[in-house]
């Protein structure tokens, strides 16, 4: 069986998963909120220095609640054993990353766009700027979360260090993706007038071409024993 | 089809070429790239040779490096002549950039020892990697710490956005991650794979961060200082990053020793006899 | 290079956990359309050494055939021809029993019947509760009904009659019977000989990671182990 077509069959297993339970998105969502919340209570500024914030905020809601994402669908998989099931199936070890990858970035892109109208109200920060680029930034950059973090994700969750680990592996590794997803939102969000957006945009499909290749032929070195 | 791939070859090549160069200043090119080469295969050709020397070859190098070191430093501290901007304090100069080399090679070499476990599957690759990983930590603590202490009176702040020190900063971060994993990981063969796919996945990430901070900063016109040396200076500086050169081989090997003994400990037992 | 007979050859197979042989340098054949039952005290390396038939562990020394393939090395290929029921179950409790079957066969590439393949195990296919209501023996029926997608050539079950009712061991004994007749290899390990005797053919005592004996069923119904 193909890499790809058991990627779509990886995909679908975790997404029909999510459908069956929505408790994930909707946990997270109020997680990354609580934090947009927490910035605006504790920046003490002014409506115009509040705007500028919404675009950092955001991705700082998505970060934080990225981990949980990214804990839980691999809570699924430890709970009964299943990946090891999948290991000895076989599935493919890169199907299993680009797979789980790819319904993690669908999630994280679904979180991100209910954040959305939320950061606009709490930051007064509408999009002035390119809708069809803060489209992109949103995917692009859950994408670039969503790479690195299923890999990771599955080191913290065989070494049984569980969450405590994950944002100390995570973070560090996704500051590229944090800086040009922050900024490009922002440029979004305020106006574009030196058009540096495309710059980010080009550093964020850098980052993912590098993540979704590597991330992928290292899964199997982990997944796997030996 | 060939210019657009020549376009982005020069995307990731220029930046990574830059990332190089900027953590080699002021010294000569072809002397660096004879630095970074001899430490890396030094530190590559640990996990092969060790046992088949009947010295201990690093004592010789860690004796001429801690004499290079005085050498460097008593130069450093009071011979050379002050730096004409920064005074006194920019003698700091002469541990910072050091520092900031042997944390680099230090990286350099866990790369490399982390993709030669993945292939060979030598423990001697894997413990490479862990006494590097660990003395560039030490040495990227130092430099950041240093530069907190001495950009104080020099540039009047303890922290600045730089480029450089932010990609020092978050590539510290990154390797502390990986020997976090390292100690919750039990057994010795999944320790091995998993922290030589963290450190691989860590290391390449690396030129990527230095970029993504480059434009963030530029984008914000804050440009970091750059300094032209005086021969004097440049030569003392050459001493003081050979001393911290051999230094963190020193390091390294001697690291590389405890790692193995321990393993050691923890071999694995002979065959049972054939039933 | 075929040169070894059809059905399972393990040769001097070997594998430790730390400084421990769990399994030390077992040799056996099992042939096509064979029950072979392995018995053993806890400990001694039963469930150690069906899990390197099942591929999920590495032998640290010697080998195991499948049909003339190496198993490790071209698991890729012997994975697919090898149903192993473990103690987990490899499900995913939020979906239900035709979900989790249709979501395995997908991934595999399997073209079975899921409403047939319910029947045998005797779970409705209509019932659409998530497995997390399950109780043990029904988690248990679905789990066997995961194993056998796709027709396995090697059968391997870790204790399948604890966890089941008189029924349940029923439907265990019928199905080893039937893959059996299917010119399958089966393993089953067990502590209670005599629930198993009636489908094996041939057994063997494990102690301490060695074979301590192995003869046919009847003769293993009078030895007793020391």
């Amino acid at each position: 069986m193909s890499v790809i077509l058991q990627s779509i069959a990886v995909a679908r297993k975790d997404l029909l998963i999510e459908w069956r339970s929505p408790s994930r998105v909707s946990g997270i969502l109020f997680f990354a909120l609580a934090l947009l919340l927490m910035v605006a209570f504790t920046t003490d500024a002014s409506a115009a220095t509040l705007r500028k914030q919404a675009g950092g905020a955001l991705w700082l809601g998505m970060l934080l609640a990225s981990t949980r994402s990214l804990d839980l669908s691999y809570a699924i998989e430890t709970e009964e054993d299943a990946l090891e099931g999948l290991v000895l199936w076989p599935v493919d070890p890169r199907a299993m990353f680009f797979g789980k990858a790819f319904a993690n970035t669908t999630i994280l892109f679904l979180v991100a766009s209910a954040l959305t109208p939320l950061a606009i109200a709490i930051f007064d920060a509408p999009i002035y700027g390119s809708v069809t680029h803060y489209v992109a930034f949103l995917a692009l950059g859950s994408a670039a979360l969503a790479a690195p973090g299923t890999l990771y994700a599955l080191l913290t969750a065989r070494a049984r260090s569980a969450s405590v680990l994950l944002p100390v592996l995570l973070f560090p590794l996704v500051v590229p993706a944090l800086i040009a997803a922050s900024r490009g939102t922002s440029l979004a969000m305020e106006g574009d007038l030196m058009n540096q957006a495309p710059s980010w945009i080009k550093l964020l499909l850098l980052f993912n071409a590098v993540h979704w290749s590597l991330d992928a032929l290292l899964y199997g070195r982990i997944v796997e024993d030996g | 089809m060939y210019s657009r791939l020549y376009q982005l070859l020069k995307m990731v090549g220029d930046p990574l070429a830059d990332f190089i160069q900027a953590h080699l200043p002021l010294i000569h090119t072809q002397q660096a790239h004879l630095i970074g080469a001899a430490s890396l295969l030094l530190a590559a050709a640990l996990g092969f040779n060790h046992k088949k020397l009947p010295f201990r070859w690093e004592a010789v190098v860690g004796v001429l490096g801690v004499l290079l070191f005085i050498y460097g430093q008593a130069e450093g501290l009071v011979l050379a002549p002050k730096e004409s901007m920064m005074g006194d304090a920019g003698r700091i100069l002469y541990v910072h950039v050091p520092a900031a080399w042997v944390a680099m090679v230090a990286f350099g070499a866990a790369f490399v020892g982390s993709l030669t476990y993945l292939v060979t599957e030598r423990f001697g690759a894997d413990h490479v990697s862990e006494a590097s990983t660990e003395v560039g930590i030490v040495f990227s603590i130092l430099l950041l710490v240093l530069g907190a202490i001495f950009g104080r009176p020099t540039w009047g702040v303890y922290w600045t956005w730089d480029p450089r020190l932010t990609a020092s900063a978050v590539m510290m971060l990154t390797f502390v991650g990986v020997l976090l994993l390292r100690a919750v990981i039990v057994d010795a063969e999944n320790r091995a794979r998993w922290s030589a796919v963290a450190t691989i996945v860590a290391s390449i990430n690396i030129p990527i961060t230095y970029m993504s901070v480059k434009w963030w900063r530029t984008m914000h016109q804050m440009q970091s200082t750059k300094n032209t040396l005086d021969p004097d200076m440049r030569a003392v500086l050459w001493f003081n990053t050979w001393a911290f050169v051999l230094l963190g081989i020193w390091f390294i090997a001697t690291r590389y020793r405890i790692a193995a003994r321990q393993a050691a400990d923890e071999s694995a037992p002979a065959l049972p006899e054939a039933p | 290079m075929n040169s070894h007979p059809p059905g399972l050859v393990v040769d001097d197979l070997a594998r430790r956990f730390g400084r421990r042989w769990a399994v030390a340098r077992v040799s056996i054949e099992v042939p096509p359309a064979t029950v072979l039952m392995l018995t053993g005290a806890n400990g001694s390396g039963k469930t150690t050494f069906l899990r390197c038939l099942a591929t999920a562990l590495r032998p640290h020394h010697g080998s195991v055939y499948l049909n003339g393939q190496n198993t490790w090395t071209e698991r890729a290929e012997t994975r697919a021809a090898i149903g192993f029921l473990s103690h987990q179950s490899r499900l995913y409790t939020d979906l239900s029993a035709t979900d989790n079957l249709r979501m395995w066969a997908a991934m595999g590439g399997r073209t079975d019947n899921i409403e047939a393949l319910l029947e045998r195990v005797a779970l409705p296919a209509t019932r659409r509760d998530p497995v997390r209501t399950f109780s043990a023996g029904m988690k248990r029926r679905l789990s066997l009904a995961r194993t056998l997608l796709g027709r396995p050539k090697l059968l391997l079950l870790d204790e399948p009659f604890s966890a089941f009712d008189p029924e349940g061991q029923d439907l265990v004994r019928s199905v080893v019977t039937e893959a059996r007749q299917n010119g399958a290899t089966v393993i089953i390990t067990t502590h209670v000989p005599h629930l198993a005797a009636q489908v094996c053919d041939i057994a063997a005592h494990l102690n301490a990671g060695r074979i301590q004996w192995t003869g046919s069923v009847a003769e293993r119904l009078e030895w007793q182990p020391s």
